[in-house]
């Protein structure tokens, strides 16, 4: 949606800011109004990183848009500060602050109850605000008397103090705020925020924490809010109370969706609708109140039809129109590829370098490993290990807690009992993104996708995990200057055979395809030991041997362990095998004594219960 | 300052309103445990209870046919609301069920605020509840008495509803799994239309109860619904008996501290809802893993 052109979106967003004033006015629009739509604009950018790009509806943010709207109108009325810019900043602070305070609680659940704690922890800021703090805040009269900025530059004074004068003020900070906006989009965390909007569970899983990352999108978005109330007791020439009801932070939201979210301009769309339709409708039309009932059935037509909002409508048209141009660029593209011959096979790509090089024992031990789950053993007592380079086979029967295994190896799950050792580090207890930044992995039995982004993406999202590490606040650095990351991107895509189609949204994807992606997530984490989950699993015959000659091939210089139904390409593939039954360990050996083994015959073909396994 | 007589009396309006609040999030929590839908409608739905109580009266000048006519027209809005809307976004991500439930509450209110006016409206109780009881130790209006059993009535036969009838136990397997249920033979979407329309009109006779106890506006409903959040918080999503624990929880927290400043009821009642995150972050009766 956004597009990689340098500096064309800042260029635009500056264009628009300074022909507004000598568009607008003939268009009907006061300058006051331009000013209000933009203050709504800067608060929506914040709200649009949380909600658009990281997918946390949060209907709380008017605690954040009063706390630092109050701040800096306190110290600019009442505390005898003069420097309006400066009390802007203190207040953008202090919002970020109580966001970080307030994040702490909310995020420690997601989803609804998020939606429902934020609505809650906002409501507590109002009556806050109204009676106990009612001295600071002015209670229901709030804070006259918000001076307007001025900047002495020594050989004169400039002034911005109404109309299309503040205007010049409001519009400046308004693109400063675009700026650093579209600079966090873009940088690595920007990527995580949308993998944690598309999968979370996923996300963790390649070894990024996800908390630390939702509450930095928390902040910022604190930090957005804060620094706009504040301009909003400039712009008013006084803080009014209602910038902590429940009704700003449902018009934000509103705006957002209406506009269209994942975007960052939505909200300065969405807030140019309302503040236009709410004047239409009531002066023109002479609807009076009943222009927010209007308001209201826009706003649930657009949700029901128009899930991007008028943006996303917009970037939608645009794809249409412009649909055959790219089509026919296809076209050729595919002719082109018809002429050049298939490339060679690209060489395996080196495992992440061993942490104690010095150590030399089994890559992975786990003893006494038990998973009960009430009164069911999914796994009980079981003894595993495999050695550095080894290519070990699980199988079992259905039931046998194979799955259940595998997610105790990763730390997904926490064993009851007994104990896992990985390069001779006890990683019991761990999580799984730091078992992931070990250099352990799985790639999972049923897709675990970032279904929303490109195969590009997808993979970016996992490298960077492996290369930033599980937290980093790099904010205004760019994808591109991660290094390392396009070279491993473009490795881990040669090496899924899926190089052609990396720039191809994962939901246009043929099934075979996404789970080569899913063997390439685990993959572009450089683990050191991978685990794959049925990688074969719902591959026609002719994909199975494929995804065999890739296992293959990603096998060099890495350890590996399999499980699968599918015996002839596991045995082709594997040096050891393991077999469990019933949670635990039958036997263990070469494929060819698994083979002729009477008991796994037994296991598989019943004998024991006299049923039969599929 | 505090004298006993006032801190009884206060504990009373804290049941008054813990039972209030127990029957509203019932209908919430069952709604969202059933269909995994949180409606943020929902305290429009009590409004709006309040509302078609209202009208009725006005021509009835019975409160039984309000408390009624309020209950039924809330249950056909409910079920209308699911066949027209909800249903189609079952399939769809939290934050659209979440915004689209928003802007239909914003609806509601407005059309109502448009019809109604923003001035209050008053249903006065039913002449066998009105005036004040002697309770002995004190003085108390015998309505709000009158609602707590009420209240307690109804929540009686939304227990016998949920756990003694064969749609109850569908509607609770669904809590649990509604794919299973899907797949046992049981039209699950049926059930979920049923179950929405129970669980609004459970906020719709909750507002024309409590219709009485306050005077009606068209906002009446938003202060509810926060509350309501935090009940369903501290209770557990999903969870009937968390319900309606949570329910008497806030309800008290309100009222007592209400007794010694107002502003600090909501400081309080979140004081609790963070302290039930941070302890048991599923809610004191909720079950792990339900988001």
């Amino acid at each position: 949606m956004l597009k990689q052109r340098p500096f064309l979106i800042e260029t635009l967003t500056a264009i628009g800011l300074i022909a507004a004033p000598f568009v607008l006015p003939h268009l009907g629009f006061a300058p006051n109004t331009v000013n209000r739509i933009l203050v709504w604009g800067l608060f929506g950018l914040g709200f649009d990183i949380l909600f658009g790009f990281t997918g946390l509806l949060s209907f709380g943010q008017s605690a954040f848009y009063g706390t630092g709207g109050f701040v800096a109108a306190y110290l600019l009325t009442r505390a005898g500060f003069s420097n309006v810019l400066g009390a802007l900043i203190i207040g953008m602070i202090a919002a970020a602050a109580t966001g970080y305070l307030i994040g702490l609680i909310a995020l420690r659940r997601t989803g609804i109850y998020f939606a429902m704690i934020t609505v809650a922890i906002a409501e507590v800021f109002f009556f806050v605000e109204f009676n106990p703090l009612s001295d600071f805040t002015g209670g229901e009269n709030g804070l006259p008397g918000v001076p307007t900025p001025s900047f002495n530059l020594g050989f004169t004074t400039i002034h911005f103090t109404n109309g299309w004068s503040l205007y010049q003020f409001i519009a400046l900070c308004y693109f400063v705020g675009v700026i650093i906006a579209l600079r966090i989009v873009r940088s690595p965390v920007g990527a995580i925020f949308s993998a944690i909007r598309d999968n979370p569970l996923r996300a963790t899983a390649v070894g990024h924490n996800i908390h630390g990352y939702k509450l930095t999108a928390f902040v910022i978005a604190a930090a957005y809010a804060g620094f706009a109330g504040g301009l909003l007791g400039v712009l008013q020439a006084f803080m009014p109370p209602d910038a902590f009801t429940f009704d700003t932070s449902g018009q934000l939201v509103m705006q957002t969706a209406i506009g269209g979210r994942g975007t960052l301009f939505g909200p300065l769309v969405g807030a140019t609708v309302w503040l236009f339709l709410q004047d239409f409708l009531q002066s023109a039309l002479g609807l009076g109140a009943a222009w927010k009932l209007v308001l209201g059935v826009v706003f649930v037509v657009l949700v029901c039809f128009l899930r991007g909002g008028i943006v996303g409508g917009l970037v939608d048209l645009y794809g249409l129109v412009s649909g055959k141009r790219a089509r026919k660029a296809a076209e050729t593209e595919q002719q082109a590829e018809i002429e050049t011959p298939q490339q060679a096979p690209p060489a395996p790509m080196q495992a992440k370098e061993v942490a104690h090089p010095a150590y030399s024992g089994p890559i992975l031990k786990a003893t006494g490993l038990t998973k009960r789950y009430g009164g069911l053993v999914a796994n009980s007592d079981i003894d595993f290990s495999v050695n550095q380079g080894e290519l070990r086979g699980i199988i079992g029967p259905n039931g046998a807690g194979k799955s259940t295994f595998f997610k105790m190896l990763t730390c997904e799950i926490a064993p009851t009992s007994g104990q896992i050792v990985f390069e001779g580090r006890d990683i019991t207890g761990l999580k799984v993104t730091e078992v992931c930044q070990l250099g352990l992995t799985k790639s999972y039995q049923v897709n675990q996708l970032f279904t929303g982004l490109t195969i590009r993406q997808n993979l970016t999202i996992a490298a960077l995990a492996e290369l930033r590490g599980k937290f980093r606040l790099d904010l205004f650095r760019k994808l591109s200057g991660v290094k390392g990351l396009t070279e491993q991107v473009a490795h881990t895509l040669a090496l899924v055979n899926l190089t052609r189609r990396a720039d191809t949204p994962v939901s246009e994807l043929a099934y075979g395809e996404k789970r080569r992606l899913e063997i390439g997530l685990a993959l572009a984490t450089s683990p050191r030991l991978l685990l794959l989950d049925e990688p074969l699993a719902g591959m026609s015959p002719r994909e199975r041997v494929e995804t065999v000659k890739l296992l293959k091939s990603i096998a060099r210089g890495r350890t590996m362990i399999i499980i699968d139904h599918d015996m002839d390409s596991l045995f082709e593939l594997v040096e050891r095998v393991t077999v469990l039954q019933e949670g635990k360990v039958l036997l263990d050996g070469t494929p060819e004594e698994i083979r002729t083994n009477a008991a796994v015959q037994e296991a598989y073909l019943g004998g024991v219960h006299g049923e039969i396994a599929a | 300052m505090i004298s006993w007589p006032n801190l009884v009396s206060q504990l009373f309006n804290g049941l008054a309103l813990g039972a209030l609040l127990a029957l509203i999030s019932s209908g919430l929590t069952i709604i969202y445990g059933t269909l995994g839908v949180l409606n943020l409608a929902h305290g429009a739905m009590f409004m709006i209870g309040g509302y078609a109580g209202f009208v009725a009266y006005q021509y009835t000048e019975s409160f039984i046919i309000a408390v009624i006519a309020g209950s039924l027209f809330v249950m056909l809005l409910g079920v209308v609301m699911e066949r027209v809307i909800i249903r189609h976004f079952y399939h769809r991500p939290h934050e659209d069920q979440l915004l689209v439930t928003f802007g239909l509450g914003i609806c509601f209110v407005e059309l109502v605020r448009l019809i109604f006016s923003s001035q209050s409206q008053l249903v006065p109780p039913p002449a066998l509840f009105q005036g004040i009881t002697n309770l002995g130790f004190m003085f108390y209006p015998t309505y709000r008495l009158a609602v707590v059993g009420i209240v307690a009535v109804a929540l009686g036969a939304l227990f016998i509803v949920l756990y003694r009838t064969r749609l109850g136990m569908i509607v609770r397997a669904g809590i649990e799994d509604s794919v299973m249920v899907d797949s046992l033979g049981i039209n699950v979407y049926r059930v979920f239309m049923v179950v929405f329309g129970i669980g609004a009109m459970a906020a719709g006779f909750a507002g024309i109860v409590n219709a009485p106890v306050v005077s009606l506006t068209p906002g009446v409903g938003d202060d509810i619904l926060v509350q309501t959040f935090v009940v369903v918080v501290i209770g557990g999503v999903g969870s009937f008996p968390g319900a309606i624990l949570g329910g008497l929880i806030a309800g008290e927290i309100i009222s007592v501290t209400s007794m010694f400043n107002p502003g600090y009821a909501y400081v309080m009642l979140f004081a609790a809802m963070t302290l039930v995150l941070v302890v048991r972050p599923h809610g004191l009766l909720g079950v792990q893993g339900r988001e």
